[in-house]
């Protein structure tokens, strides 16, 4: 089959899989998950086959070397708006880790799930499942995990969700790339509310749309922009044309001075700091944790917020347009800042959560900050390269994070005492033994996290990061990020150590157990590319090992740009500050957690004194939100549209009207029925014998039926435009 | 003598006449609603005829597809008279006949008024005219009629919002 | 060739069975039935008066749209009273809704 049509395809076994299920197996858990597993499974196949042959076109990339077909869609006056597929190196990456991550995330959820496990006692759907009570051979009482009650539905979304994905990747515009997003945003809060029953998951479901809204509508202004400024929204029109790029950068956009390809690149920017949870807009990833953990995965590593920074990367030429490569332009710097201050930020919060997912989404979201400062910073490469170690490290982590979360119900549901929060880290501790395969994924991928060097891939791509920084002399930058790299290392070993290491601290954490194959197997699959994705970009120089493998990541999604970017130089500083906050913070957060006893408070409470709660909370961001955003909007729309407006303006012309109809009515009663027709007529001329009869007479005409009214409406009508037609006309 | 194109409209013409008087005849209110089914099927043929042919898409979609449907949904909802065998016509239908009579006559006056011209023949289409692409951008072209289109479609959405909330069962809140 | 009397007879015709169902029909749903007859009797003019003027000139056309959106929200807030007199008074019969009557 021609590698185009393969690439037109590869949205479609998911699409067919939603339709599928919703409509016809639903009933059946079984055949619910094969069709998408099976789905997942034809586009991973596809991907891959698109993938290795496009590693086999020579100078791949470059010009006319890339895989590329599209139609002409909607008419749009004399010209069509056409969309179509691409699939140029970036791309071809991406559709990598996409692939894969897609595949581990749907296997992981048939375990995940309970396939297999007896049905709830008093299960009800809309709520996680409680467990169900088995008697074995002996005739013991157990109670087991049990399955989910919309299990067939939970496969039929994440087929959707991966559809969506596949479409934003495979895009060879921004607007079929919008498309996708906004099938992943539906997505996103179908399934964050997934357990809608919960209040709290509905909740969240609602404020991760409305949060991302935000940023979408920002980036539907930038796509208006750039098609009113250039007439196409294709990639290859836009992004590798140097007149349409040069035009963009030269024209003024009349808005805090700066270029139409900066506001653009900026407009689209801020669909990213939605999408991607970026501060400010970043509150509803912690909040999205609601979800079922796959979803978490599927929304916080392999897809969404990853899609933010793909279109950031996608809009790249955009966003340097008017870039000379010394001085960074306001667009970049805007970027830079927003990426450096979220990493940083996150960061700082991650620190202080118990939550064993709370810690890993503020770690996501300081991750992702990481790329966007990076790509404000001009690093392309290093942006792409993090971007990816980073969604297989960080699938690896959640997907680790939910079979720990699933031994701990074990546990929970062993004992017996369900208020033991099965998320909490300070619950659990010495789950090593108990859960040996999570353990050493998830210590994998923990350290892949923090930058262990040389042999984890976090190692490669975020020493890149700081490397262009310091590269480039962006001090502040390369300060805050390797502060951000310090704490990273710290929180990850200090959610290793609580979660895996010690003693158990709970009777619960006891009785924890391992998972199923269904959710070791992808561990096991992502836990070795969080090792080996990282050789392929090893940059040229590095003492030792470079050089023994070609920097095949820089060459190869390097092609993607016009001008190839070139490799920083190699310096000892950036490597040294990198061995020194990955080791330094591994080692600290070991020995600050190492001797944690149960019932005891965070050691980091006493010497952080108020900074502590502070981080706790999140630096008050909610509650900042709900004060200067949430309350000001209830007012306006409480006080302003509905009191004022509606009750007293709107209602009140309304009833002026009414009023004036009523004084008339009641003026002629007064002023002339009584006076004049009842007492001088009626009174005293004597007329009331004939006003009486007339009256009575005359009452008849007003049946009340409306019809009876029309039917004289219409005869008078008729008479009166007899009369006009036979003395006028 | 007759031509194809007179064959189908008086066909559809007999059809229309035949099915609006059943609307307004039958006892059965789901029957007249399907004979109004049948009267818009009609019109929309003398549309085809008139080479209107996105309005007689439009008539089969939103009239037939969604007015004539919601009407059934109507009768349906509104059950107690729904077989009701009585007298389906008030007291005053034979007043109501009478006017009719009197409006189709008056405007049957008016129409043979205009002689000669009312035997004018439709004009050949232009080679290479698109009527619908010249409807299309009537409609959203400022010179034309965005305006009212916009304004009809703020109408709509007010008659949704208004439907919504007068139908609304308010006993139950 | 039809020439367009031929039209506007029917239109005609289509217009006074309308006008006869509005008038003499004891059912609320009925009545407005009518009206849906009366609307297309008047569309049909607007058609045909289009196809025999102007080509160019799309006002016909237009109008006829503007009809649909109309007749469209007419019936949604006509039909979403007579369930809501319904419900209230359990009638849908024209003549028993006489409470205008003093």
């Amino acid at each position: 089959m021609a590698t185009e049509t393969i690439v037109w395809l590869l949205p479609l076994p998911p699409l067919l899989a939603f339709f599928l299920i919703v409509l016809f197996t639903n009933k059946s858990k079984a055949l619910s998950h094969s069709i998408g597993v099976g789905a997942a499974l034809l586009s991973f196949v596809g991907s891959m086959v698109v993938f290795f042959r496009a590693l086999s076109v020579e100078h791949f990339g470059e010009g006319e070397h890339i895989f590329a077909s599209s139609i002409p869609w909607l008419p749009t006056g004399d010209t069509f708006l056409r969309v179509g597929v691409q699939i140029d190196p970036l791309s071809a990456v991406v559709l990598f880790f996409v692939a894969w991550t897609i595949l581990m995330i749907f296997l992981y959820s048939v375990g995940y799930h309970n396939f297999g496990q007896p049905k709830g006692d008093h299960d009800h759907p809309g709520l996680p499942p409680h467990g169900a009570t088995v008697t074995d051979a002996h005739g013991h009482k157990h109670t087991v995990l049990s399955v989910e009650p919309m299990y067939s539905r939970f496969f039929a979304f994440l087929g959707l969700f991966a559809a969506g994905m596949y479409t934003l990747v495979i895009s060879d515009n921004l607007l079929t790339l919008f498309v996708g997003w906004e099938i992943m945003g539906l997505c996103s809060y179908l399934l964050i509310g997934f357990w809608y029953a919960k209040p709290s998951a509905r909740n969240a479901a609602i404020k991760a749309f409305m949060t991302t809204r935000v940023g979408d509508v920002f980036m539907l202004l930038g796509l208006a922009y750039l098609y009113s400024a250039t007439g196409t929204l294709s990639y290859r029109e836009i992004f590798y044309n140097q007149e349409v790029l040069h035009h963009l950068a030269e024209t003024s956009s009349h808005v805090f001075g700066l270029s139409a390809a900066g506001l653009i690149a900026l407009l689209l920017f801020i669909g990213t700091i939605g999408k991607s949870a970026q501060w400010p807009l970043h509150i509803w990833l912690p909040d999205a944790m609601e979800g079922p953990t796959p979803v978490s995965a599927m929304i916080h590593a392999a897809t969404m917020v990853s899609a933010g920074v793909y279109m950031v990367i996608r809009i790249f030429p955009l966003l340097t347009a008017d870039w000379h490569g010394h001085d960074l332009t306001t667009a970049m710097s805007v970027v830079a800042f927003i990426g450096t201050f979220t990493a940083i930020f996150a960061a700082t919060i991650a620190v202080a959560q118990n939550d064993i997912k709370k810690v890993l989404a503020y770690s996501t979201i300081s991750q992702l900050g990481f790329m966007i400062s990076a790509l404000g910073m001009g690093a392309y490469i290093a942006a792409a390269f993090h971007l990816v170690t980073h969604a297989f490290f960080k699938a690896l982590l959640f997907l680790g994070s939910g079979s720990v979360i699933h031994g701990m119900e074990h546990g929970v549901l062993h004992t017996g005492n369900h208020h033991v929060d099965p998320q909490d880290m300070w619950n659990m501790g010495g789950l090593r033994k108990k859960m040996p395969i999570t353990f050493w994924t998830f210590l994998i991928g923990g350290f892949a996290l923090s930058g262990f060097p040389l042999v984890t891939a976090g190692f490669w791509s975020k020493d890149e990061i700081l490397a262009d920084a310091f590269a480039h002399g962006h001090w502040a930058i390369l300060i805050t990020l390797s502060t951000a790299a310090l704490l990273t290392a710290f929180y990850t070993m200090r959610q290793i150590t609580l979660t895996f290491l010690g003693e158990p601290r709970t009777k619960e954490a006891e009785h924890a157990h391992e998972t199923p194959w269904t959710m070791t197997l992808p561990l096991a699959v992502l836990a070795v590319f969080a090792l080996g994705y990282g050789w392929v970009g090893i940059p040229e120089h590095f003492p030792g090992l470079g050089g023994l493998l070609p920097n095949w990541f820089h060459h190869f999604v390097g092609a993607t740009l016009l001008e190839h970017p070139e490799a920083v130089e190699f310096s000892p500083i950036p490597l040294g500050i990198s061995l020194l906050v990955a080791l330094g913070g591994l080692t600290l957060g070991w020995l600050v957690y190492k001797d944690v006893k149960a019932g005891q408070p965070d050691p980091l409470q006493k010497p952080l004194g108020v900074l502590y709660p502070f981080l706790q909370n999140k630096w008050y961001f909610d509650e900042f939100y709900a004060f200067f955003v949430i309350k000001p909007m209830t007012w306006i729309s409480e006080e302003f549209s509905y009191k004022w407006m509606d009750r007293q303006l709107i209602d009140g012309i309304l009833h002026t009207v009414a009023q004036t109809a009523l004084w008339i009515g009641s003026s002629l009663r007064n002023y002339f029925d009584k006076p004049i027709i009842n007492e001088l007529l009626g009174d005293k001329l004597g007329a009331y014998w004939t006003f009486q009869p007339a009256g009575r007479a005359l009452s008849k005409a007003q049946t009340g039926r409306v019809q009876s009214y029309l039917i004289g409406a219409v005869a008078v009508f008729l008479l009166v435009a007899a009369a006009l037609y036979l003395f006028i006309f | 003598m007759i031509d194809a194109s007179q064959v189908i409209f008086l066909l559809s013409a007999g059809l229309i006449v035949v099915s609006a008087v059943m609307v307004v005849s039958v006892r059965n209110l789901v029957h007249a609603a399907l004979w109004l089914v049948s009267t818009l099927f009609g019109v929309a043929v003398v549309y085809a005829v008139l080479e209107a042919s996105f309005l007689a898409v439009a008539q089969v979609v939103v009239y037939i597809g969604a007015i004539a449907i919601m009407f059934i949904f109507a009768v349906m909802l509104t059950r107690r008279d729904l077989l009701s065998k009585s007298e389906q016509t008030n007291a005053n239908w034979v007043w109501a006949l009478g006017l009719a009579a009197i409006v189709f006559v008056a405007l049957a006056f008016i129409i043979s008024g205009y002689g000669a011209s009312l035997n004018r023949l439709p004009a050949a289409m232009p080679e290479g005219y698109d009527p619908i692409s010249a409807l299309g951008n009537a409609l959203v072209s400022p010179e034309g009629f965005a305006l009212p289109f916009e304004v009809a479609s703020v109408l709509l959405l007010a008659a949704l919002v208004g439907s919504v909330y007068v139908a609304l069962n308010k006993a139950k809140e | 060739m039809i020439p367009l009397s031929w039209f506007l007879y029917l239109s005609a015709v289509l217009f006074s069975i309308g006008l006869y169902g509005v008038l003499a029909r004891k059912n609320a749903i009925a009545i407005l039935l009518g009206v849906e007859l009366m609307l297309n009797a008047v569309n049909i003019n607007l058609v045909a008066f289009w196809r025999m003027g102007n080509l160019a000139l799309m006002t016909g056309q237009v109008f006829a749209i503007i009809v649909f959106a109309v007749a469209a929200a007419e019936v949604a807030v006509g039909l979403s009273l007579v369930i809501s007199v319904y419900r209230r008074h359990n009638t849908v019969i024209a003549d028993e809704l006489n409470l205008m009557k003093w």
